[in-house]
This record gives C-alpha cells, sequence and structure tokens, in this order.
C-alpha cells in the first residue's frame, strides 16, 4: 500500500513535474478568477438597467451558462471552435469558458450584493450630485462586495478547483501534469501529491471563509 | 418667466401607476424663508419634496429651484441637485465610510474639489453641526443624532440654496431630537431656505415663516404657524391638528 501510494522514490522523480502543474493551476486561477470577476461585473451592472431590453437577453444569458455544465462547454469551445476556423489552444478556451460560465455565477452574487444595498443609499448620493455611475461606484458597489464577501469567496474556491477541467484539454495544470507523471511512472503516487497540494492550496481559503461565514452570522445576530 | 421666488412649484401631478399622489401642488417659497409641511400619512409630503430635486419625476407640472427649470430635459440634473440638499429621515450615512468621508464624497467628486480643500470644508461642515470631533467615526459608531447631523453636514458643505428635510427627527430617540432641532434652527438663523416636512410642532411654532397643511395630494390651506395651528379654516386641518396636539 505505501509503496503503491506514497512511493518516496516516485515523489523525488515526480517532483518538478507536480511543481510545474503547480504552477500552471495557480496561473490559471489568476487569470480565469480576475476574468469571471470582471464577467460578473459586467453582468451585474447592466442588470442594474431595469430597462426590458437588457434585462431579458441578460437573464437568458445568466441562465444559459449557469444551467450549462462547465466541462461540455469547454470540450464544446475546444472541439469545436476549430470547426468554426478557430484554433484557440487549451488555454485559451478555458479562459473563455471561465468568463462565460463563472462570470454568470459572480453576476449573480454581485447582483443579490448591489440588490442589498438600500436604495436611501443611492438617493442620498444622487440628492448631492453624484451620477448613476458615481452612486454605483462610491456608494453600493463597497457594500454590495462587503455584503456577499462570503459568496464571492465561495464562488472563487469552486472556480480555483474548477481549473482541473483544463487536463480535459490538455492545459497542463496540476492534475493533468500529475497524470502525465503517473503514465511515465506506472505509480499513482504522483495523484496522491497533487490531492495533497490541492487541499494545501484551498484548505486556507476554506478557513478563511469559514470565518467570514460566523463574522456575516453574528453580525446578523 | 422672471420669478423672486427661489421656489416656485406649479400644478405638480404625480402618478404611481393608477395612484393619483399629487394633485395638482403650487409651492412657492421665498429666499431665506422656512416652509414647514404637515399632513397626515400619504397625503403626498414626500413625494413633493423628492420632485422638488427630481428624486421622482413628477407626471406633470413645471418646478424652478433657484431660477433652474428642473424639468427641462436640458437641465444638467446633477448639477442642480448640488444646491438643493436633501435630509432624509433614515438618515442614509454611506456606512462604509467615516463622517468625512461621507461630507467629502461629493465634495470631490461633484464640486471638483481636490483631496485637501475638500477636507478643510468637510471638517467646517461638521464643525457647524457640533461634530468636528467626530470626523474619523463611522455612522455604526454614532448615535443617531449624531448622525443625522452628519448627514445635514453632507448636504451643506455643498453650499446649498434651498433644504429639504423629510422628517428628520422620526427616527430619532426623544433625548436626541433637540440636537438636530437645534442644528437646525443655526441654519435657520444663518438664512439657509428651508422646506421641512416634520410633526414637530414645537418647532414649527417658534422657526417656521409659514406652515402648509397638505391632504390627500392637495394644499389645503397655509399660513403663519399662528393662524394654521390655532385658527385653522379647514376642517380637515382642524381635525388633523386636534389629532396630533392630543399626542
Ligand atoms: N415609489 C412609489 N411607488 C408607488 N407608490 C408610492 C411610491 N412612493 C409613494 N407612494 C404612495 O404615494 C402616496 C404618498 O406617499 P408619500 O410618501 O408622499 O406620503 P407622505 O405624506 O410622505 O406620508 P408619511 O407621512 O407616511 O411619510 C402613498 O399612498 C404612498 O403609498
Ligand atoms: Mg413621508
Amino acid at each position: 500500500m505505501i509503496e503503491a501510494f506514497f512511493n518516496i522514490e516516485i515523489m523525488k522523480a515526480a517532483w518538478p513535474i507536480v511543481l510545474t502543474g503547480l504552477w500552471n493551476t495557480i496561473l490559471l486561477s489568476l487569470i480565469v478568477v480576475p476574468l469571471g470577476l470582471l464577467g460578473g461585473l459586467i453582468l451585474a451592472l447592466l442588470a442594474s438597467i431595469r430597462h426590458p431590453l437588457v434585462r431579458w437577453p441578460l437573464m437568458a444569458w445568466v441562465d444559459f451558462f449557469r444551467a450549462f455544465p462547465p466541462l461540455v462547454l469547454l470540450v464544446l469551445l475546444f472541439a469545436g471552435l476549430p470547426f468554426a476556423g478557430l484554433e484557440l489552444g487549451g488555454f485559451a478556451c478555458v479562459a473563455i469558458a471561465f468568463f462565460l460560465n463563472t462570470g454568470s455565477y459572480y453576476g449573480e452574487i454581485f447582483r443579490a450584493g448591489i440588490d442589498s444595498v438600500p436604495a436611501g443609499q443611492v438617493e442620498a448620493a444622487r440628492s448631492t450630485g453624484l451620477t448613476r455611475m458615481q452612486a454605483m461606484r462610491y456608494v453600493v458597489l463597497p457594500q454590495a462586495v462587503r455584503n456577499v464577501m462570503p459568496d464571492l469567496l465561495s464562488n472563487t474556491l469552486e472556480v480555483v478547483k474548477l481549473t482541473s477541467l483544463g487536463s480535459v484539454v490538455a492545459v497542463p495544470e496540476l492534475l493533468y501534469e500529475a497524470r502525465q507523471a503517473q503514465s511515465i511512472t506506472y505509480n499513482p503516487t504522483p495523484i496522491v501529491m497533487a490531492a495533497v497540494i490541492y487541499f494545501l492550496l484551498l484548505w486556507p481559503l476554506v478557513r478563511l471563509l469559514s470565518r467570514l461565514e460566523n463574522r456575516a452570522l453574528a453580525g446578523r445576530r | 418667466m422672471a420669478t423672486n421666488h427661489i421656489v416656485d412649484a406649479r400644478a405638480i401631478h404625480k402618478h404611481f401607476g393608477t395612484l393619483h399622489v399629487l394633485k395638482g401642488v403650487d409651492l412657492k417659497v421665498d429666499e431665506r424663508e422656512l416652509v414647514f409641511i404637515i399632513g397626515p400619512s400619504g397625503s403626498g409630503k414626500s413625494t413633493l419634496l423628492r420632485c422638488l430635486n427630481r428624486l421622482e419625476d413628477p407626471s406633470s407640472g413645471s418646478i424652478m429651484v433657484d431660477g433652474i427649470d428642473m424639468l427641462n430635459p436640458k437641465t444638467d440634473i446633477n448639477h442642480a441637485r448640488r444646491r438643493i440638499g436633501m435630509v432624509f429621515q433614515s438618515f442614509n450615512l454611506y456606512p462604509h465610510m467615516t463622517a468625512l468621508g461621507n461630507v467629502t464624497l461629493a465634495l470631490r467628486n461633484v464640486a471638483g474639489k481636490a483631496r485637501a480643500e475638500a477636507e478643510v470644508l468637510g471638517r467646517a461642515a461638521l464643525e457647524r453641526v457640533g461634530l468636528a470631533d467626530r470626523a474619523d467615526h463611522t455612522p455604526g459608531q454614532l448615535s443617531g443624532g449624531q448622525q443625522q447631523r452628519v448627514a445635514i453636514a453632507r448636504s451643506i458643505a455643498l453650499e446649498p440654496r434651498v433644504m429639504l428635510f423629510d422628517e428628520p427627527t422620526s427616527a430619532l430617540d426623544p433625548e436626541l431630537v433637540g440636537s438636530v432641532l437645534e442644528v437646525m434652527r443655526g441654519l435657520r438663523e444663518s438664512g439657509m431656505t428651508m422646506i421641512v416636512v416634520s410633526h414637530e410642532m414645537g418647532f414649527a411654532r417658534n422657526a417656521a415663516d409659514r406652515v402648509v397643511f397638505m391632504d390627500d395630494g392637495l394644499i389645503v390651506e397655509q399660513g403663519p404657524p399662528a393662524a394654521i395651528f390655532e385658527n385653522p379654516t379647514h376642517e380637515r386641518t382642524r381635525a388633523f391638528i386636534g389629532q396630533i396636539q392630543r399626542h
């Protein structure tokens, strides 16, 4: 058992490969999380224009990309776009899929945050002559983000986990590299290493999230 | 159209869907005048105030404030609003900013002052409401009365020509009402034009130039406080005043 799953020799041999994977996972996260946040913010700002011509297409968009399994979306982009004459590569496909999928989730979170700010806040801001955009930027958004911080963090956690989907389209992130190492060494130890690294990477976020959630609960009491 | 009234609202109608809330209100206010608006709940007092600075769009009518046509689509409404301060029942301070931050936000982003100058002006405004020493407190660290005074400072820092107050003391514990009325009295003495919706009859008696009684979307009668409170001519006014004086 120990030989199979915690083989020290294999660990040593696989370490450089797994490390490359780790960096790529971090890099991928550092790209897709801001991209998703940006997409979400744009969606939420558009949603604050309560015009039916904006509202319905937006709802359709968000619903569609939330209902669509991200893995299917990714494979569709990766396998389908070349037929449309677009050869984008795995990394770009992951970025686009995440922008569409997680952007929709972030969008709903931002929207809930914006809705949670009392209307009187905007009225006070507008009554002093601030424009709609200024009121949004200086008064509403800071409060909105603070109100939904636990949800934003929790979604970010999911996004980082989802980067492992990149392995399906040959993006050399942590899981992909670990599987490479496994197939070279004929031993599952690299996969165990990847699992441990995922845990170590995400655990601080999980702790932070728990603390935020507890504080939010305490604040509500 | 020449007018020597700083506020000149004519034939204001406001509908919310099928609800006819303002049914042709005329309100003229002189410079330095303090006009007090009273009336039963739902009579349209807040809606009237909110039409004056276009937080609500009237369905019809005309509104001139300090010579600016508030309903002209070409009017820069944000510029016009700088000149019209508004104080709300629920204070509506920005909870994520300090008292000074609340006061300087519009100074910097609407009046275009640099940070240093905005802070000087902001501190001066807080000084006027007796809260110079609370500049770095957040709203959560202030009492209701202090919060409302910060809200007043936020408005007066922009040097408005008119101030609108919508039940500024209704959300306050009784012992905190006095400090806010004190500040309002100071403003009045400095010559500020004020339109106040409130049930503080004592304040109305000794500070108001004119009391306006509204009912069901119309101004029923108006006049000097003594006349309205002691000798109302309309039955509805008499009933309303009797009712609030019993409380
Ligand atoms: N945004 C709105 N949408 C629909 N109806 C509204 C809206 N704002 C006010 N109303 C209605 O308009 C009427 C007048 O409201 P308004 O707030 O002006 O009364 P008020 O005289 O200020 O009353 P109060 O003393 O309770 O504050 C009420 O029937 C109210 O329900
Ligand atoms: Mg009201």
